[in-house]
Parts: structure tokens; sequence; C-alpha cells
């Protein structure tokens, strides 16, 4: 029994039955598979996570963020005020996470690609893009460069899924797709 | 009462005073007695705390009801996390361990007074940080990323606590020595003190992390240390974090083991394949932090892929022997109890009115339908970006963590009140329900936080209006749903732990003594009665056909295939990123 010693003082040595050792080589093969399937998507898909990433102070990424944003803003948001950025399409795309904002706005091209520049200026925070489901992780110090290829138009929301002190909840920016060579 | 019929002997060389069990004829230390009543009233005691926390985060995430401020929310929610998953668990696995150690070795504990100080440097530390939490500026969840800073004795708290838990480790380790040299048992150790001694090994991985990330974020706090780089953090935090639930994973199939083979006479089918098994979760290990760290920026694809996975899936092929092995020695034993009739009598004739058994069963079947699937697939690396952070977390855990071990440890609780406290569980009437009842509730919230998931609603978010925000988002009213069944499965969940708790304490205070007349039935229903002759029969099962279970395990193998690739599926139609 489990709870005592084993009867065969060499159990090491016993038969394993077959029924056992089916499913031993089942489950190996399969966690092969899962694990393959891992580095095929690296190679054949289309969704896998950046690892361009660079250290970085969060002035000096503070300011990269105005200054695109201030080349770039076509206009303010209607109910907030907040800028909207256009930047040119395939362009680099800078946004910012801060208690407890998303900034700026972005207004990007459907079936453009994008080099989306993320970084924090203060705690962790998390970018969630909804309904989408695109979510990363925004760290203080690191500037992560994700490229990013819109194949919906519409608004999304960007949620911030890390939990940032009593404001998290209220932390929420927005990206907007438009058809090529439109605006919104 | 133990006292009267305790005996003082040499045990395990030294003298020291012990009672001999009715049930086994094992002989009990008296000080190894009073350690695992202790730890499991302080276990007990957290998880009425952690619970009632619990029902009240689940009560302000149900929309229409949206119960606690948002201050109190994360306040709450932090204490949740930290009573639950820190105090209620590891108290209880002190417990096993000193019982798997000195119980079922038939050996004295190695140093009662040492695994006192533990005990005491536990409680002390996990009031200590309760505290923190409760007086308010400590809300920084139980991961507590830097740079969000807590009050220093937030930190300081874990850390006696952690330290604590090292020395009844150690305790655990010097009763094995002791065990071994004065030879108080024959041949190996019994798969389950294996099991345990598999989850002391990883404990001291997993604390000695957790000391080299809490000491410095200690220092940090109180300004000693000027910086602390947050990925960093949380590549060793997670070494202490998730280690620590191959602890649990360690110390539940202990447990469903000792369980299978008190209720239905269950020997393992093959002692080679589970002590291998369990061997596996210690070699492969590796850093068990990658899979939390999937979209971290600034690690590589290499070094993720290849921790995510446990290095080729090796930890979690040792789940899914014994995913298989369990049900298998249970239909073994139970074809020899007599249900040979076609591929599911012994199942149907399972001791289903036994408690322990049926919240092992439970624990077992929703632990790797609801949670071991959906921790794979999670834990993939290119899945994880469209599920990381959601409340899908919290899905997948509680299925893990509360459908899983909390179940476990209950469907223990039941045999540990009349071989332990030597008291007969009251209210059997309830007893019986208990487990079905907490068992529904848990995958309930499991289920509907992991469907919420899907829908983008993110996990420690107390509006998913977002009302208050500046700039607004809606979710579907489907994810409302969702959230709304959440929070009446965590009154059901609730509803069966109060009634865990109201059965024990009452038990314990208030149940019928124990002694050699009433202790088979005390242990409850079962299909064959003769537990002492049952336990001195050694061995594993023999060769048996085993139709049953091979349907089972190929059940689960096809939904596991299939929930993986539509996650693939569902991923392949996210925009596209790089
Ligand atoms: C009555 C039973 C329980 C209910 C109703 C419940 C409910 C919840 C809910 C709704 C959340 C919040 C999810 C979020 O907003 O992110 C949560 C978080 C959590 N629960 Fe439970 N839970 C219960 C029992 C348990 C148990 C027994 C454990 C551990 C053994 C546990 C461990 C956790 C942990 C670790 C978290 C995460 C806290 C964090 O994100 O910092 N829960 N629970
Ligand atoms: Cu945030
Ligand atoms: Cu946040």
């Amino acid at each position: 029994m489990a709870i005592t010693s084993p009867e065969e003082r060499i159990w090491w040595n016993e038969r394993i039955e077959r029924g056992e050792l089916i499913w031993i080589a089942i489950a190996f093969c399969w966690g092969i598979i899962m694990f393959s399937m891992m580095v095929y998507w690296h190679i054949e898909g289309n969704q896998n996570f950046s690892n361009e990433a660079y250290r970085i102070s969060p002035k000096v990424f503070e300011q990269r963020t105005e200054e695109f944003t201030k080349k770039f803003t076509v206009r303010e948001d209607e109910n907030t005020g907040y800028p909207v950025a256009k930047p040119p399409a395939g362009g680099d795309v800078y946004m910012l996470a801060r208690l407890w904002e998303w900034w700026p706005m972005l207004e990007l091209e459907k079936g453009q690609t994008y080099r989306l520049h993320l970084s924090s200026l203060d705690w962790q925070h998390g970018f969630s893009l909804q309904p989408i489901g695109i979510n990363l992780q925004v760290h203080p110090g690191i500037e992560h460069v994700v490229t990013l290829t819109p194949t919906q138009s519409g608004t999304f929301g960007v949620i911030c899924n890390e939990f940032c002190g009593q404001g998290h909840h209220q932390m929420v920016g927005r990206i907007n797709v438009v058809e090529p060579g439109k605006s919104q | 009462m133990s006292i009267a019929t305790a005996e003082t002997g040499i045990m395990g060389g030294i003298a020291a005073k012990f009672r001999t069990c009715p049930a086994t004829g094992l002989k009990v230390d008296l000080a190894a007695q009073s350690l695992i009543k202790a730890n499991a009233v302080a276990a007990v005691v957290f998880l009425l705390v952690g619970g009632v926390f619990g029902l009240m985060v689940a009560l302000t995430r149900w929309p229409a009801v949206h119960l606690l401020p948002s201050d109190w929310f994360y306040l709450v929610l932090t204490a949740h996390g930290l009573d639950v998953l820190l105090l209620w668990i590891i108290f209880f696995e002190m417990a096993v361990l000193y019982f798997a150690s000195s119980v079922l070795l038939n050996c004295r504990l190695a140093a009662p007074k040492v695994a006192w100080a533990a005990f005491g440097l536990m409680l002390f530390g996990g009031l200590m940080t309760n505290v923190a939490v409760l007086q308010g500026d400590s809300s920084v969840m139980f991961t507590s990323y830097v740079p969000m800073k807590a009050e220093p004795h937030f930190y300081l708290g874990l850390i006696l606590f952690a330290v604590g838990a090292l020395l009844g480790t150690i305790v655990f380790f010097g009763t094995l020595v002791i065990a071994k040299e004065e030879q108080t048992y024959e041949g190996s150790v019994p798969l389950v003190t294996f099991g345990a001694i598999v989850a002391a090994i990883i404990a001291v991985f997993t604390l000695a992390s957790g000391a080299i990330i809490l000491v410095p974020t200690f220092l940090w706090s109180v300004g000693y240390i000027s910086h602390i780089d947050s990925v960093m953090y949380k590549v060793i935090w997670w070494g202490m974090g998730h280690s620590s639930q191959q602890i649990n994973m360690a110390a539940q199939v202990s447990i469903w083991y000792a369980i299978a083979a008190i209720t239905v006479g269950a020997k393992p089918l093959s002692e080679k394949v589970s002590r291998t098994a369990f061997f596996l979760y210690i070699l492969f290990l590796q850093l068990a932090s990658a899979h939390h760290l999937l979209v971290e920026p600034g690690l590589s694809a290499e070094w993720r892929i290849f921790n995510t996975s446990y290095a080729l899936y090796l930890a979690v092929l040792g789940s899914m022997i014994h995913g298989m092995t369990l049900p298998g020695a249970i239909e073994a034993a139970q074809r020899r109890n007599g249900y040979m009739n076609g591929v599911f009598e012994w199942l149907r004739k399972a001791p289903w009115g036994n408690p322990a058994f049926s919240g092992m069963f439970l624990s077992l079947t929703l632990f790797g339908f609801l949670g071991g699937i959906s921790g794979v697939v999670l834990g993939t690396e290119q899945i994880n970006l469209m599920l990381h952070n959601t409340i899908y977390v919290p899905g997948h855990f509680h299925a893990t963590v509360v459908c899983g071990t909390t179940l476990a440890f209950m469907a223990m609780t039941y045999l540990v009140l009349p071989l332990i406290f030597q008291r007969e569980v009251i209210w059997p009437k309830l007893a019986k329900i208990q487990p079905y009842l907490f068992g529904l509730g848990a995958a309930g919230i499991s289920l509907f936080m992991m469907g919420a998931g899907t829908l983008g609603v993110s996990r420690r978010h107390w509006d998913i209006t977002f009302s208050d925000a500046a700039v607004s988002f809606d979710y579907p009213a489907t994810a409302f749903l969702m959230m709304g069944l959440n929070g009446v499965f965590a009154v059901v969940a609730s509803l069966g732990g109060a009634l865990y708790i109201l059965i024990t304490v009452g038990t314990v205070l208030f149940g019928k003594k124990v002694d050699s007349k009433n202790i088979v039935a005390a242990l409850g229903p079962m299909p064959q009665r003769q537990v002492s002759s049952a336990i001195k029969e050694y061995g594993s099962a023999g060769t048996w056909n085993l139709p049953g279970t091979y349907i089972l395990v190929s059940v689960f193998f096809v939904s596991f295939v299939l929930y993986y690739f539509v996650n693939w599926k569902y991923l392949s139609e996210i925009w596209p990123l790089g």
C-alpha cells in the first residue's frame, strides 16, 4: 500500500504493466509535440512575443513619446482631450504607461505594420489590447518594441491588467484602427 | 484521551511518549501528534479568514453586487492571496510532513522543540504580514511586484514565515534520518512518505529563492538598497511562487495515494513508475518561474520555451503518470474488493458516501481536467499572449489550488480527525455532502473566471465597467454574465468551506472519542472494513486489467489535445505580432 513500505524490497526491478507503459509513451510523445509546437510557431506562426527590448531611463522614454506625439497628433479626442497620434503607415509608434493612463491615443491603419514602443514611467503596468486579446507586461526602465499589424478596423481599448495601485481600474487607453487612407 | 493510553518507551533510539494507533498498530509519537494538531488548526483558521476574504472579493467582482469600495477590494484581495495560498496551505503541509515522517515511519519526531519554534515563527510571521496588510499601506497583492512598495513588516513577516517553514522541513529530514538509523521501517519508505520527501526537497529550493528575493526587498523597503530590478524580481520571486505550487502538487498527490490506500485499500500499480513520476518533479522543475514571465520584455525566447515546458514537459509527464496510476490503483483495489462487473462497477460502487474518498476523487478529477489542462495551455509560450493577467489565470489556479490542493487537504482531514485528533466526525450526513458542495462551488468559480478571462476581463480589477475612467471601454455582456455566475458559485464554495470549518472545529471540540472499538467506523464507509489487515498487506497491485481507467485517461487525453489545439486556432486569429 501507498502508506506502507513496498512489499518487494527491490521494487525498482519490478515489471511495469503494459497499460502503464503505453500511457507513459503517449504522454511523453505529447510533451514532445507540445514543445515542438512552440518552436514551430516561431518559424511559421504570425503571433510571437518580440524579444526586442532596451534599457532606457523613464525620462528619456517620456521625452521620445512626447516628441512622437507632438509630431503626429492629428486631433484631440472629443470626450477626453487626449491627443490622437497618427504616425505614417509602417513607422515607429510610442505609447507610455504611467499612473494611471496610457498616453497618447493612437490611430493606425488596417493592414499596416507598426513598431510599437512600450514602457512605463513608474510601476509595472499591463498592456491588454481588448477585445483582441494581446497582453504584454510593461516595465519601468525597459523599452519593449513590438511589431504589430492590425487586421481589423474599429476602436480598441488598452486596459491595464497589471495591478498598479489605487487607480488601476481607471487606466484605459485607446487605439483606433482605420481603413487605409481614411481617418476617423 | 491520548495521554491515558500513552506509553513511554524507546522510539527511534530515545525515550519518547507514544500511543499505539488502534487502527494501524503504528506507534504515534505524542510530540508529533501535538504538532500535527497545532499546524492543522492554524491552517484551518487561516482558511476561514482567507475564505471570508475570498468571498468578499468574489462578491465585489460580481457586477450586480460590487460589495467593497476599491481600496478595500485591493486590500482584501492581497489578504486573500496570502492567507489561503501561503498560510492555509503551508501550515497544512507542515502537518503532512510530520505525519508522513513520524507517523508513517513509526518513529519519534527528530526535534519537537525546533518544530515548535518553527510553528511559532510561521505563526508570528503570518500574523505580522496580515497586520501589515490590514493596516492599509501594503495592498500590493501577495506577489508584491517592485517597484510598488509595501511596509517593511509586510516583507519581514513573509521572511519569518519562510524561515519557520524551512526549520520544519529540517525537522522532517531529521526524522527520516532517525527512522533510517533506528530501522523503524523495513526496506524503502512508503510511497506517501516518498512523495513528502519530494515536496520537502522542492521546499528547500523554494525557500532559498524566497530568501534571495525577499531579504533584499525588505532592505529596499527600509531604504538600505536603492533599486531592485523589476524583471529580476519576478524571475526569482516566481522561483519561490511557482515551485511552491510544485510542493502542493507533490503533497496533494501523496494525499491522493494515502486516501486511496486507507479507504479502498489501493496499492500503487507499480512502485517504480509512481516513484519515478514523483522524482520527475525534482529533476525537471528547472526555473519554474518561466511560465509567469512569458510576456516579460528582455527574456530570450529559448529560455522561455525551455523553461516553461519544464524541459520538454517532463514534469507534466510526471503528473500525467499519476493521473493514470491513481485511478488505476483504485480500480485494481476495487476489483480486488469484489467489484468485478463491467467496466465501471468499481467506480459506481466506490465509497462515495465517505467524504475522504469523494473529496479525493473530486480533487483528482477536477485538478486534472480543469487545472492541469488549462495550466499547460496557459503556460504555452505564444498562447500566453492571449491570456496573461486576465482573470483566466485565477480561474486556472483556483482549479489547481482550490479544486485540487484544498479539496485534497479537506478530504484528508476526514481521516486526520479520527486518526490523530482521535475524534469521530460529528454530523456525518453533512460531512458526506461537504466535498460535493465545495467541489461544485470551486469548479464553478474556476470555470467562470476562465470563461471571463477568454473574453479579456482583467484579473485584480475593481471595476469592469470603467465607470470612473477617463476613457471608456465596454466588455461584452457575456463577460458580465460570467462574473455574475462566478459570484453565485463563490457563494456555493463558501458554503462548502464554511461547512468544512464547522465540522472540523465541531469535531475537535465535541466529537466522540475514538478507541479501538469505533476507530474503523470513524474512518467512514469503506468497501472492505479490515483496515488493519489491509494495511499489513504490502506491495504493488499485481496484474489487473483496468478497462475503466483506460477509458478515463483516454477521455482526459482527447479533451487535452482538443482544448490545446483550439487555443492555437484562436491565437492564429489575433493580430499578427512579433
Ligand atoms: C470560498 C472560496 C474562494 C473564493 C470565492 C475565491 C475567489 C477568488 C476571487 C474572485 C479572486 C479574485 C480574482 C481577481 O480579481 O484577480 C481570487 C483570487 C485568489 N485566490 Fe481565491 N477564492 C477562494 C478560495 C481560495 C483558496 C482556497 C485559495 C488557495 C488555496 C485561493 C487562492 C487565491 C489566490 C492566490 C488569488 C490571487 C490573488 C491575487 O491576484 O493577488 N482562493 N479568489
Ligand atoms: Cu497600470
Ligand atoms: Cu494597472
